[in-house]
């Protein structure tokens, strides 16, 4: 069976599936059990599989990433919720320093399978330390995967391929494409492999990586300048962000000789400096133009009335992509 | 040396006891009867508190309005909460440092921000988070229990150089939970440190209530783990929370070190606008319930009227006095103008590195362009 649905559907459905499916997995976090999740992706639960698998915790980001650390020690596979990004920062000591450390130490005797889920990102004019973007921190830190879904077809099956992963999991939710759209999502468990990108439109003039709420602004520039130039961008969304899928993106630059980074998250230190550094050892020769970032200033993610200038728009993007194919 | 059974029952007297200390303390009576003399809170200060409370409450329905009219962001109400708020500032003196959250701008327009400023900071304006010169108001703090660390370093540097003043934190139940809290309060108790730990309980953090928060029956007790004065008051008697208040301030400016006071109060409304409180409680009943039996406006106009203090005339003078200056605070920020995206690079640092300089640049081009 088949529905249209949204991201947030589909991943409440996934976590419907992992829980019918799995009796380790529990969820824990803050709201997430009367309430349902402030943003409703675990609406129903509590009430369907009671208050041993669907908990709501004190407020306490470092409690309950370190909980969740020890139930995983201990044969179960907890899905936490982080209410908002920029809120797990208390819970970074737990997640940093022995989430991602504790098969590497114990020399595999002891894995931490576990995900944390929390919707991330600006465009939804949340208020202050609402809308931050650190997924490099986290792709910073052996030993932690990093997944962002932008569709709600792949945001349910990475889910359930991130529960089922032996190591821990940073699972980040646009929440700006949260309710944006429906497509297709079949019933049913299906997965996503984690750690292969997909390319969402082909093209042969210049290749575009982006990922989250980006991907959607990079698909729409790409439509426009192709009307407007002729010229064709492939698209690709990284998906996970940690480790990079380097095959898919080597030879999508091979293809195109162009390259262009979207992303949210600050210019400096952000993700586009790995994957252009990735592509520079792989593929420097096949360049036919440098490869530009188009990604948030170099400032706090500001308050909602300016986040939109802060944020890569399309006209961004299509000037990069000009000043790259125009080099 | 004690036996297993000495300790079981000494324990059972401690808990009694805790249950005793910290018994809620009430001074004004929702009936408005006071429970003992109030000859240390003067009229004067009495009408003052009248007044703000009746102020803050339109301002915070009005917010509330203009949510709903797309006019403002996101908003937390803290309709319910005046006294507690109202009655903690103004205890402090004018220079005392306050670092509030989300739901405290009541107690920051008492301490002097202006109400225009609080709006401005709802509608996402980065102006919204800068308090008048010579002002110790903190923008709100987001991060839960984080500010209550701030508050103690503030304690800290003007009990170093001597000076004066204290520092308050305001801070809601589930703030309690977070390590942060307690860190704050341990190093407030090591240090002797003259700040004040305000938590207004309103029973729920968003949907998850107190009793998920924590086993502990109160967050006064609290205080006795990191031995320092904990009290625990009615928070919607604004005479209770006012001398809660004005003791601990006396205590950390004599330098006797910190105190915790938990405000036991309700919000009748929901934890944001973006909250739908009927998901996870009786909304209807309990909101009915505070608004009838424990409000905290209804019962100080009460006692003023009784003790003529405060008559039918003022009652209306003043109603009209706050709407036109909730209007007033209204248009001047909606008058503000469109906010300058190229603000955003100011005060990144003190001096803007090259990128930024940059950055800014190819902003106010792609701006530029729009606009052609
Ligand atoms: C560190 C952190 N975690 C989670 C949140 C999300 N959040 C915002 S308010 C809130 C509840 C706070 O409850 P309480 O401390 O009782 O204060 P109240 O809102 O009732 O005034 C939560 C969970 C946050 N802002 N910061």
């Amino acid at each position: 069976m088949s529905r249209e649905l949204t991201m947030l559907q589909a991943i409440q459905e996934a976590l419907d599936l992992k829980l019918a499916d799995d009796e380790r997995v529990v969820l824990l976090g803050e709201d997430i059990g009367v309430n349902g999740g402030v943003f409703r992706a675990t609406d129903g639960l509590l009430a369907k599989y009671g208050e041993k698998r669907v908990i709501d915790t004190p407020l306490a980001e470092s409690g309950i990433i370190g909980t969740a650390i020890g139930m995983a020690l201990n044969g179960m596979v907890p899905v936490a919720e982080i209410q908002f990004l920029a809120f797990i920062f208390p819970g970074l000591e737990q997640l940093l320093s022995h989430a991602a450390r504790m098969r590497h130490r114990t020399r595999g005797q002891f894995g931490v399978p576990m995900v944390i889920r929390t919707p991330y990102g600006a465009g939804i004019r949340g208020p202050e330390l609402h809308s931050e973007s650190v997924e490099a921190f986290f792709a910073h830190t052996p030993g932690l995967k990093v997944v962002v879904p932008s569709s709600p077809y792949d945001a349910k099956g990475l889910l359930i391929s991130a529960i089922e992963d032996p190591d821990p999991v940073v699972f980040l939710e646009p929440t700006r494409i949260y309710r944006a759209f429906r497509e297709e999502v079949p019933g049913g468990l299906y997965r996503v492999p984690l750690g292969q990108a997909k390319v969402v439109r082909e093209g042969e003039d210049l290749s575009i990586f982006a990922w989250g709420s980006m991907l959607r602004t990079a698909l729409r520039a790409a439509e426009q300048i192709e009307q407007e130039r002729g010229w064709r961008c492939e698209v690709i969304d990284l998906r996970t962000l940690y480790p990079l899928d380097r095959e898919t993106i080597i030879t999508s630059v091979q293809k195109t000789g162009r390259a262009l980074v979207v992303h949210e998250a600050h210019k400096t230190a952000g993700l586009g400096a790995e994957i252009i550094s990735l592509i520079n050892d792989e593929a420097l020769l096949y360049l036919r133009a440098p490869v530009k970032r188009i990604a948030g200033f170099d400032v706090p993610v500001p308050m909602f009335s300016v986040e939109d200038d802060y944020l890569p728009t399309e006209a961004r993007i299509r000037q990069g992509i000009e000043e790259t194919i125009l080099f | 040396m004690l036996t297993e059974n000495d300790r079981a029952q000494l324990w059972m007297q401690m808990k009694a006891h805790s249950d005793r200390l910290f018994e809620e303390i009430q001074v004004l009576k929702p009936d408005g009867e006071v429970t003992g003399p109030v000859d240390d809170i003067s009229p004067d200060v009495m009408r003052e508190m009248y007044r703000w409370m009746v102020l803050v409450r339109a301002f915070d329905r009005k917010c509330v309005i203009l949510q709903r009219q797309g006019r403002i962001g996101t908003y937390a109400p803290f309709e319910g909460q005046e006294a507690a708020q109202v009655g903690s500032a103004l205890a402090l003196a004018p220079e005392d440092w306050m670092f509030p959250t989300y739901r405290d701008h009541a107690a920051a327009m008492v301490h002097g921000q202006p109400l225009a400023t609080v709006v401005l900071y709802w509608m996402g304006r980065m102006e919204g988070c800068v308090c008048p010169p010579g002002k110790h108001i903190l923008p709100p703090c987001v991060p839960i229990a984080t500010h209550l660390l701030h508050a103690a370093g503030a304690a800290w540097a003007a009990k170093w150089r001597g000076e004066p003043m204290v520092a308050i934190a305001y801070f809601g139940d589930g703030a309690t939970s977070e390590g942060d809290f307690h860190e704050a309060l341990n190093f407030a108790g090591v240090f002797q440190l003259p700040v004040i730990f305000l938590c207004q309980n309103n029973g729920y953090a968003i949907s998850v209530p107190f009793s998920r928060q924590s086993a502990s029956r109160t967050i006064a007790q609290r205080a006795v783990a990191y031995d320092i004065p904990g009290v625990r008051v009615d928070g919607n008697d604004v005479f209770a929370v006012y001398r809660a208040v004005r003791q601990a301030r006396e205590r950390a400016a004599a330098g006797l070190g910190p105190t915790l006071i938990e405000a036991v109060t309700f919000r009748y409304g929901a934890h944001t606008t973006a909250d739908d409180p009927t998901r996870y409680r009786d909304q209807q009943r309990l909101s009915d319930e505070w608004r009838t039996q424990r409000d905290p406006v209804t019962r100080l106009r009460l006692y003023l009227e009784r003790h003529d203090l405060w008559d039918a005339r003022q009652e209306e003078a003043w109603q009209a006095e706050v709407a036109s200056r909730v209007d007033a605070a209204v248009q001047e920020a909606m008058a503000a103008g469109p906010a300058d995206p190229l603000a955003m690079f100011d005060h990144v640092y003190a001096d803007e590195p090259w990128h930024l300089a940059e950055q800014r640049r190819e902003l106010a081009t792609a701006r530029g362009g729009a606009h052609a």
